[in-house]
């Protein structure tokens, strides 16, 4: 794998620290006038999904880390992995339950999901941003009660629970956004 | 290029407090009798700094067929000097300064640059004039002292004059730099990180504060000071987590000021840095006489984002370099 140099340092850029694969994501440069540069770093490791800071003397170089991206369609789980599916070259992928962290309970089966993967491995699935899902319980609620009392939780079909408005009710499938874990409306 | 690239980075009304702050400054000196100069901004030679890099081109024109290397200059400092030796009195500059390899949200590669220079004062006198020209224009309290020495030790717990390097690599280690740390061998690199990443936060955080007697090893072009040869004239001055000005009490020893040079270049040959032509012309001023004064060079970028309440360079500077 390459190296960069800190003049390569930039949001998304991934290297190699403490030998886990890590995405760089803010770099700044700090120089007195009369003295030497440095680069102050925010990196999110990327398999402990740890953020720290870190400081290099610029013009350092440091091992990249061969980490990609991979949409991938998500098929099913044997309850040890769960498998997902290149679209266009049928390759399967299947993922474990520490590459797969909270992102099991928004996967719908066919919903493209992004893999990350280092040297060829999955360590992390990103669910889509929205993910369309039934709810399979909440009370009752009272129907025409559409003021914003907070609502109440409901279980939706892969066991997340999300909070609704009073009016949703069960059998409903509705939208919800993966990165906050929010309601965003009811599908028709 | 996309269609909205011609926009500037700054908002026009930061421009416009922009310049009210220039006429602000001009009329500062104006009344105090401080004679506005204007130096090249293209010299044959440069800042020898190994902590700085230059831009560089060639003129090619009548007389120079083979082309005439040129430095874009890092500060007007060396030019000044030369007109003080010539009889200038008291000068100030205005102008746009160059650095190679400089970017962030405190630096642009070419910035805007206060340098002014007062015969007859020392670094103190000097810190009274800046202290009188920030009031003004920041509208602040005037500002705090502190040795260089003094503040070190106050945050760090170790004496920055007399510590060794393996107890600056400990003390590195332990505020987490182990990786810079472990393989440093110049004292100056550990000192600077630590202030750099350590003090400077803790320092100037509600008035402005001079920081003063830096070491002797980064004394750049100050005199060594009389009552204690591990400290320099030199003087910084922070406020809100940026360092504004960088002022000296001027290096007047033509021999000397040829020494530094010399060493700067020998540091470079050794470390892969390429050789920068020493300033003769600057020397020459040194050796007719450069009369005893005390300077400052201030980045008026930086000012204005402290005025302006704004967080990055590109919001002060019409067109930042990604737009320029």
């Amino acid at each position: 794998m390459a190296n960069y140099s800190t003049n390569e340092f930039k949001g998304g850029l991934k290297i190699m620290m403490d030998g886990e694969p890590c995405s760089i994501l803010e770099n700044e440069m700090v120089k007195p006038g009369k003295g030497q540069a440095f680069n102050r770093v925010r990196i999110r490791k990327l398999i402990s999904g740890k953020v720290l800071e870190k400081t290099f003397k610029s013009g350092e170089s440091v091992e990249g880390a061969d980490v990609m991206d991979t949409d991938l369609a998500y098929l099913y789980t044997d309850g040890e992995f769960w498998h997902f599916m290149n679209n266009e070259t049928f390759e399967q992928i299947a993922a474990d339950e520490k590459a797969l962290g909270d992102a099991g309970k928004w996967l719908v089966e066919n919903d493209v999901c992004t893999i990350t993967l280092w040297n060829g491995n999955p360590i992390a699935v990103t669910p889509p941003n929205f993910v369309e899902l039934e709810i399979t319980e909440t009370d009752p609620g009272l129907k025409g009660d559409t003021a914003g009392t907070g609502g109440k939780p409901a279980t939706l079909s892969t066991g997340a629970v999300v909070r609704v408005p009073l009016f949703v009710q069960i059998g409903e499938v509705i939208k919800v956004d993966t990165r906050s874990g929010e309601y965003v409306g009811r599908v028709k | 290029m996309s269609v909205t690239s011609w926009a500037p980075s700054a908002d026009i009304k930061t421009l416009k407090q922009r310049a009210d702050i220039l006429r602000t400054i001009r009329e500062f000196f104006h009344v105090r009798n401080v004679m506005e100069v204007e130096t090249p901004s293209l010299s044959a030679a440069s800042v020898t700094d190994i902590h700085l890099a230059s831009f560089s081109t060639s003129f090619v024109g009548p007389g120079h067929a083979g082309g005439l290397p040129l430095y874009l200059q890092t500060s007007p400092e060396f030019a000044m000097k030369r007109l003080l030796a010539a009889g200038s009195g008291a000068i100030f500059q205005l102008c746009k300064a160059f650095r190679n390899e400089e970017a962030g949200s405190h630096h642009n590669p070419e910035f805007t640059m206060l340098e002014w220079y007062r015969p007859g004062f020392d670094e103190f006198a000097l810190m009274n004039e800046m202290d009188e020209l920030i009031q003004c224009i920041l509208g602040v309290e005037s500002a705090t002292r502190i040795t260089y020495q003094d503040v070190f030790t106050q945050v760090l717990g170790l004496d920055p004059l007399t510590a060794s390097l393996e107890q600056l690599k400990a003390l590195a280690c332990e505020h987490g730099f182990a990786d810079i740390a472990k393989n440093e061998t110049k004292k100056d690199t550990l000192l600077q990180l630590l202030f750099c990443m350590k003090v400077e936060p803790t320092i100037g955080q509600t008035k402005p504060c001079f920081v003063y007697h830096f070491p002797a090893s980064q004394a750049a072009l100050a005199q060594i000071c009389e009552h204690d040869n591990r400290v320099a004239g030199r003087f910084e001055l922070y406020y809100k987590n940026m360092e504004l000005a960088n002022g000296f009490n001027e290096l007047t020893n033509a021999k000397e000021q040829a020494k530094r040079f010399d060493e700067d270049n020998a540091y470079r040959a050794e470390n892969g840095l390429n050789h920068v032509p020493m300033d003769t012309r600057l020397i020459g001023a040194l050796e007719h006489g450069l009369p005893k004064c005390a300077g400052v060079a201030m980045g008026i970028d930086r000012l204005v984002m402290l005025a302006t309440n704004k967080d990055k360079i590109k919001d002060v500077i019409a067109f930042d370099v990604d737009r320029a």
